[in-house]
């Protein structure tokens, strides 16, 4: 038994490539029915996102064509795609599959979404019983070890886009960011995109003002907020605790009379204001006030910037991580492995049946080929016999979730030896 | 045995101390929490501490030690704040203080014992234990206040990230320091009271210019200032972290007094 691991991904292959392999949600359980149809496909479980295709399966010792299955289910033209898939067995596809639930073989590393893309796809892959046994292991501990690497290392802590790192400062201004005012001055793209992440984290009220006034209320109405005209910005903007600028104007907006204005109705509550326009629309020398913020463009990319390495130095603890998870489900697995179990129980029956053998032999005297034929065939029936029970019962026990304790039990009630021998013994 | 209960107690902050210095230089998730459990475990002990010398002294006004009683109470109010926003970065300005209090009242040679008659007044102990806790929350919020200074200078030069990145969010600091504040204000005013009853029913008329009374006014009036200028200008950060530093100066002047103030000292009564 092996796992086999067949895909394409953001980094071998491009959107065309990938668009043309994607499987729609809605056809995935079909999808899966003719892939645990497909010869030597004995679990399976397809991952289908915007960055990769995958499929995954437990094989026979010599593995099963699964390219074949590619060509067959697509109907592609092989020659196109081939050079763009990668394909893994045992440890190495082990090892592939933690890497992508960690989130450490996505595009943005880190990013926690995958983790429940590949949950989907296996209850997908569990409700038309494509994965039961050795699969569902894997997977279970897949997310087991995702969690793992989640908790023990920074690697998905930090904001690596300019409106994630503006949202993570906001928070450790204000904490929470329940029922706080956001004010936009200037009706572009890049405001609207820093209010939708504020508003996702829990930010209240929206104003907008721009010198178009008719663009304000366009922006506006979309966060349900309010637009408010462009010659009313000083008298309205000590409303807003979080600001985002980005205006054409040559000159500083907001200079520092006006943050020592706003802070005095304020009653000096924290003000932070984010400047993504080029040139500034913040004088830069409010930031020395008391209780204003200002963050700029550069800022915000520096910890963008710093972020990004961050992730690196965490990533590589996390590849320790699931190098040393990848060789505990090993051993695991090896345990699991029945074929060495029941060899040694075998050998070791054989052995009794031997020994028995010559102890009698003696006291019966000479015997005619016939009838050492039959003493033969009495003996090695009995085992068989005895032999027989045991195996079936082992495997179905296999597919126990305790499987491990049983197959620990048979090898100590019948004193089959360590985990080593049975490596060595095993054809695994 | 008093004594003894409070070393261990000192062993526990020890362990405190430790993740307060380390914190200073980078991130333990682990001491954290070990630090965590060694100041529940310090605290037992310490209370167990306060109740035997309590009951050793069989009076009903006995204080083992002045700074033992101050560094448990401060630990209690840490832990209140602990409770309600899950932060133990105070401990950083906490664990050291607690610690000093603890060790001072270990290693004392001689316990202050208040046996005179006028100590035994009800009175008396109210005095002491609305004062204590009056003390006890200037500490948390003075501990707030270097805090919230600290996280401040990073956000304003933009290095928010980094070792600073597990402190509580600026206005969760500023909210710890200005609830600590509030909660000690009552406890301070009524203490007063119940020290200028317990002074007038002992000594008659007091020399209002005695150092120790002197100071303590001083103290309450930056206390009154304090809230003050934060109920009506909202006073925060820098400024407020000046006024609650001199409150805090003065009160330590005025622990202090217990020294040298002509009748109003822990040993002589």
């Amino acid at each position: 038994m092996t796992f086999q691991l067949l895909g394409v991904n953001h980094k071998t292959a491009p959107v065309e490539v990938r668009e043309r392999l994607a499987i729609p949600e809605s056809r995935l359980a079909e999808a899966l029915r003719r892939f645990i149809q497909h010869p030597g496909v004995e679990e399976g479980m397809i991952l289908s996102t915007c960055n990769r295709v995958e499929l995954l399966a437990r094989t026979p010792n010599e593995g099963a064509d699964l390219r074949g299955f590619l060509g067959d289910y697509w109907r592609v033209d092989r020659s196109l795609v081939d050079p763009h898939l990668y394909e893994y067995r045992e440890r190495d596809a082990i090892r592939h599959l933690f890497r992508v639930t960690s989130s450490l073989d996505s595009m943005v590393v880190g990013e926690a979404q995958i983790l429940g893309q590949v949950k989907d796809a296996y209850a997908t892959a569990r409700a038309v019983g494509a994965v039961n046994s050795q699969m569902d292991q894997l997977l279970t501990r897949a997310f087991a070890v995702a969690k793992r690497v989640r908790t023990e290392t920074a690697v998905g802590s930090s904001a690596v886009s300019v409106a994630s790192v503006a949202v993570e400062l906001a928070k450790k201004i204000f904490g929470s960011l329940n029922g706080k005012q956001v004010y936009l001055v200037g009706a572009g793209k890049m405001t609207e995109l820093a209010a939708r992440h504020l508003v996702a984290h829990g930010a209240s009220s929206i104003f907008v003002a721009n010198r178009t006034y008719d663009r304000a209320i366009r922006l506006a109405q979309k966060f349900n907020g309010q637009a408010i005209e462009f010659s009313r910005l000083y008298e309205t903007c000590d409303r807003a605790d979080i600001i985002i600028t980005s205006t054409g104007s040559p000159h500083a907006i907001f200079r520092r009379e006006h943050g020592e204005l706003f802070l005095s109705r304020r009653k000096n509550r924290p003000m932070f204001f984010i400047d993504i326009a080029v040139p500034r629309d913040v004088d830069p020398e409010i930031n020395k006030l008391d209780g204003i913020f200002v963050y700029d463009m550069d800022d915000l990319q520096q910890a963008v910037d710093s972020h990004v390495a961050d992730r690196k130095t965490e990533a590589e603890k996390a590849e320790s991580i699931i190098d040393t998870e990848v060789e505990r489900f090993q051993t695991r697995l090896q345990t699991l492995d029945l074929v060495p179990t029941i060899v040694s129980l075998q050998d070791h029956l054989e052995s009794i049946r031997q020994a028995e053998m010559d102890r009698v032999r003696a006291k019966l005297g000479p015997l005619s080929a016939e009838q050492q034929l039959a003493i033969e065939a009495l003996t090695r029936g009995i085992v068989n016999k005895i032999m027989h029970t045991h195996i079936s019962t082992l495997k179905t026990a296999v597919r126990d979730s305790e499987a491990t304790t049983v197959v620990e039990i048979v090898r100590r009630l019948f004193n089959l030896g360590g985990k080593k021998g049975e490596r060595n013994g095993g054809g695994a | 045995m008093s004594v003894l209960w409070l070393r261990v107690a000192l062993g526990c902050y020890a362990v405190g101390l430790l993740y307060a210095l380390v914190a200073l230089t980078r991130t333990a998730e682990l001491l954290n929490r070990i630090a965590l459990h060694a100041a529940y475990l310090g605290m037992v002990f310490h209370f167990v501490s306060l109740v035997e010398a309590f009951l050793q002294s069989g009076a009903m006004a006995s204080v083992h030690n002045a700074e033992s009683v101050l560094g448990f109470l401060i630990m209690v109010i840490f832990l209140l704040v602990y409770l309600v926003y899950q932060t133990t970065s105070l401990g950083i300005v906490v664990f050291p203080l607690v610690f000093l209090l603890t060790f001072i009242a270990a290693t004392g040679e001689a316990p202050f014992l208040l046996t005179s008659d006028g100590m035994r007044t009800g009175w008396l102990v109210a005095h002491i234990a609305l004062i204590f806790t009056g003390y006890a929350a200037l500490v948390l919020s003075f501990g707030a206040s270097l805090l919230y200074l600290v996280e401040e200078r990073a956000l304003k030069s933009k290095q928010s990230s980094g070792r600073l990145s597990r402190l509580p969010a600026l206005e969760v600091i500023d909210e710890i320091g200005f609830r600590s504040l509030l909660l000690g204000f009552p406890f301070m005013t009524l203490g007063l009271i119940a020290g200028t009853v317990v002074a007038q029913s002992t000594f008659g008329r007091v020399n209002p210019f005695d150092p120790k009374i002197l100071l303590s006014i001083l103290m309450w009036t930056v206390y009154v200032i304090l809230l003050y200028t934060r109920w009506s200008a909202g006073w925060r950060g820098r400024r407020a972290a000046y006024l609650v530093a001199s409150a805090f100066g003065f009160a330590l002047i005025a622990w202090a007094a217990n020294y040298f103030s002509p009748f109003h000292g822990f040993a002589r009564l």
